[in-house]
């Protein structure tokens, strides 16, 4: 099934991929583009991230099309759109639970790379401007929960643009900067709107610059080994594309159920009340994407130093390539990594169940020992694991790892045993 | 390989189960609610419309004398079973000033389908003032603006209760035990027989605050029947297509072995 597109000299085809090579770039980069042969399922959710982010943005311009960015409208135009437009509750339901999906899939795919050291050697800068996108899509998707102007939309705001108060001598002026005034009013959400639809363009800028850093070296691959021989790899179609279309299968069922069926189990209550900068709420609570990052901005006693390290936990994903050193990169064949990868997994579902919790009593504690553990991981943990840890027998190849797999399979009962 | 697509399904599903408890719900009371089933409950929900109906009798002879819903338009009646002559003779008892005219004057005239309901109070000033300082809430989003929903208001109807001995109670409330601090400025509005149902329901109170909390659920969420029923056809077609990418799948990458 390989190269018969391109040996075909004549018809309207080969007359423009000659001038505008798109025939060429799409063989080359979709269909014979050699990829590792053992990619599980984990490597599904790049495409999917992919996927997400046009549902967000052919929902959201059909969304802007009906939208009013005025405080005194934006709260009537959304319940507008569910109401009167034409299946302006389905756009609204999508848009509003493709943000959670994003970053559910987001988080996975980066745990995935965390897993298998995806951020090693090459595969820095491919690493680096997935961190850039992971920035601009919470900034999109901060900017976005304010503009229903409901309760949670308009003291989140206040919340989150007043951290940068905390700054000495710069602190205010930055933040009068931001709202475009002396509080969160119309012109801080005009704002907010105008960057909501420009912020989700420039990730599709750096989407495709991420596309060509992938594609400089290829996929990593569960073992973390080199690709060695045309052995080690299948072309992408039909196999990695049938397997991507069977993974957007299932991804679609889970979406579609919160969509038509919990539409507003991710969201707070209080934003279907309208915005009242006289009235605060009794908790206010980010998106839970967020939580985990609210945490250790609220672990700190010290209102800059919070604000500090929950920008730092973001940023020092920038560093992975230098802060873990080990030369195999899947946690694998690491088995003291491997370990500690796990706690720090929990460790975040824990960071994002304290951001949910009010900042009091047990909470606080506990919220100081996982911020404890997450810079400690990055900074003591692997840096420290880079020199001292041994790792265990490496397969000689991709190919070879293929086929021992299969043998344990054969043996499901006693496959425990086969772990080296 | 039947084992992989399976246990990517379990991971995924897990996963996703994770926001569920970061989610806190606005927390109300710590007293549990009634828990009520609700016949928009469940994936295959649907409203009772006779209950609507009754429900919005409720509203209009008790609730409106306080509360808004100025989401709602007259014409959006026919979602729960009004004829358009229905609605039209409904939204003729309302009055709206309307204008200016030709001569420049502001006049009032008769409501019409294509009109919101007409609101009790002309702004929030005179509504506080005639509340004794509390504002009520429009109640179009209501069932949706409340942690635990539907339940929540139910509860809410029937949580009235003597104020406790010490409990240091402001001037002018109410004790209900579902209510955030259990003090709260809306007298209890429903006792049996305050209307009397067209169909013959007998007005018992619980049967009162069934059919408004019914009917408030709706007017928060008046697609939810649409929702629905596209929601079961979507996903029967996801998982037929997606059973069937799993045979390609399993079809194509046979040819490695």
């Amino acid at each position: 099934m390989k190269a018969k597109e391109t040996e075909n000299k004549t018809g309207i085809s080969h007359w423009i991929d000659e001038r505008l090579p798109v025939f060429t770039f799409i063989n080359h980069n979709l269909r014979d583009y050699p990829t590792p042969k053992n990619l599980n399922y984990f490597w599904n959710f790049g495409s999917l991230a992919g996927v997400t982010l046009v549902i967000m943005i052919v929902t959201g311009i059909l969304l802007a099309m009906q939208y009013t960015a005025n405080t005194e409208m934006a709260f009537d135009s959304v319940e507008r759109i569910m109401r009167d437009v034409n299946n302006g509750w389905l756009l609204r339901y999508i848009h509003m639970n493709g943000a959670s999906m994003f970053f559910i899939i987001v988080y996975i795919h980066m745990f995935r790379g965390l897993y298998y050291g995806s951020y090693k050697y090459p595969r820095e800068i491919l690493w680096m401007l997935g961190v850039v996108i992971l920035l601009l899509m919470m900034a999109t998707a901060f900017m976005g929960y304010v503009l229903p102007w409901g309760q949670m939309s308009f003291w989140g705001a206040t919340v989150i643009t007043n951290l940068f108060s905390a700054f000495p001598v710069i602190g205010d002026y930055i933040v009068t900067f931001l709202w475009g005034g002396f509080s969160v009013d119309n012109p801080t959400l005009t704002r907010f709107f105008v960057l909501h639809y420009l912020l989700p363009f420039a990730i599709v800028g750096v989407v495709a610059l991420h596309l060509v850093a992938l594609h400089q070296f290829g996929s990593n691959n569960p073992t973390g080994i080199d690709v060695k021989s045309d052995g080690d790899t299948i072309p992408f179609h039909p196999y990695y594309t049938v397997k991507d279309y069977l993974g957007l299968g299932v991804y679609l069922i889970v979406f579609a159920f919160l969509v038509f069926f919990a539409p507003n189990f991710l969201g707070h209550p209080d934003n279907y009340i309208p915005a009242n900068p006289l009235q605060t709420p009794a908790h206010i609570v980010p998106e839970w994407y967020f939580l985990p990052f609210y945490a250790i901005l609220r672990a700190v006693p010290d209102k800059l130093l919070g604000v500090l390290l929950m920008f730092a936990a973001v940023m020092v994903l920038f560093f992975l390539p230098w802060l873990d050193k080990h030369k195999i990169r899947s946690a694998n064949f690491r088995p003291f990594y491997k370990q500690f990868y796990w706690l720090f997994f929990i460790n975040c579902i824990v960071l994002g169940w304290v951001g949910a919790m009010p900042a009091e009593g047990i909470y606080v504690l506990i919220s100081r020992v996982a911020t404890l553990y997450y810079f400690g991981f990055f900074l003591i943990i692997m840096p420290f694991l880079s020199k001292f840890e041994k790792t265990t027998d490496l397969p000689s190849s991709i190919s070879a790892a293929v086929i021992s797999e299969k043998f344990d399979n054969k043996e499901p009962s006693s496959s425990e045993s086969y772990v080296k | 390989m039947l084992s992989k697509p399976f246990n990517f399904f379990i991971c995924f599903l897990f996963l996703f189960t994770i926001p569920n408890s970061f989610f806190v719900k606005a927390a109300t009371s710590n007293v549990e609610l009634i828990q009520q089933n609700w016949p928009f409950n469940g994936i295959f929900g649907r409203f009772d419309k006779a209950s609507l109906q009754r429900g919005f009798k409720v509203y209009s002879e008790v609730c409106s004398a306080c509360h808004g819903l100025r989401h709602i338009s007259y014409r959006d009646l026919e979602g729960i079973g009004y004829s358009n002559d229905e609605i039209k003779v409904i939204a003729g008892e309302y009055e709206i000033t309307d204008g200016p005219n030709d001569e420049g004057e502001m006049f009032t005239r008769d409501a019409k389908m294509s009109d919101k309901f007409v609101g009790p109070y002309e702004n929030d000033k005179i509504a506080r003032l005639a509340n004794n300082g509390a504002y009520p809430p429009d109640l179009s989003l209501i069932v949706k603006a409340r942690g635990g929903g539907a339940d929540y208001i139910y509860s809410l109807l029937n949580g009235y209760k003597d104020f406790p001995e010490n409990f240091e109670a402001s001037e002018g409330m109410y004790y209900n035990e579902y209510y955030p601090g259990n003090q709260i400025a809306m007298p209890p509005q429903i006792e049996d027989d305050i209307v009397e149902f067209d169909d013959g329901t007998i007005a018992t109170h619980n049967q009162i605050a069934r059919d408004i909390t019914s009917f408030l659920a709706w007017t928060a969420e008046p697609e939810l029947e649409r929702r629905k029923s596209l929601g079961v056809k979507t996903l029967f077609f996801l998982v037929l297509i997606t059973i069937m990418l799993l045979g390609v799948k399993r079809k194509v990458w046979k040819h490695l072995d």
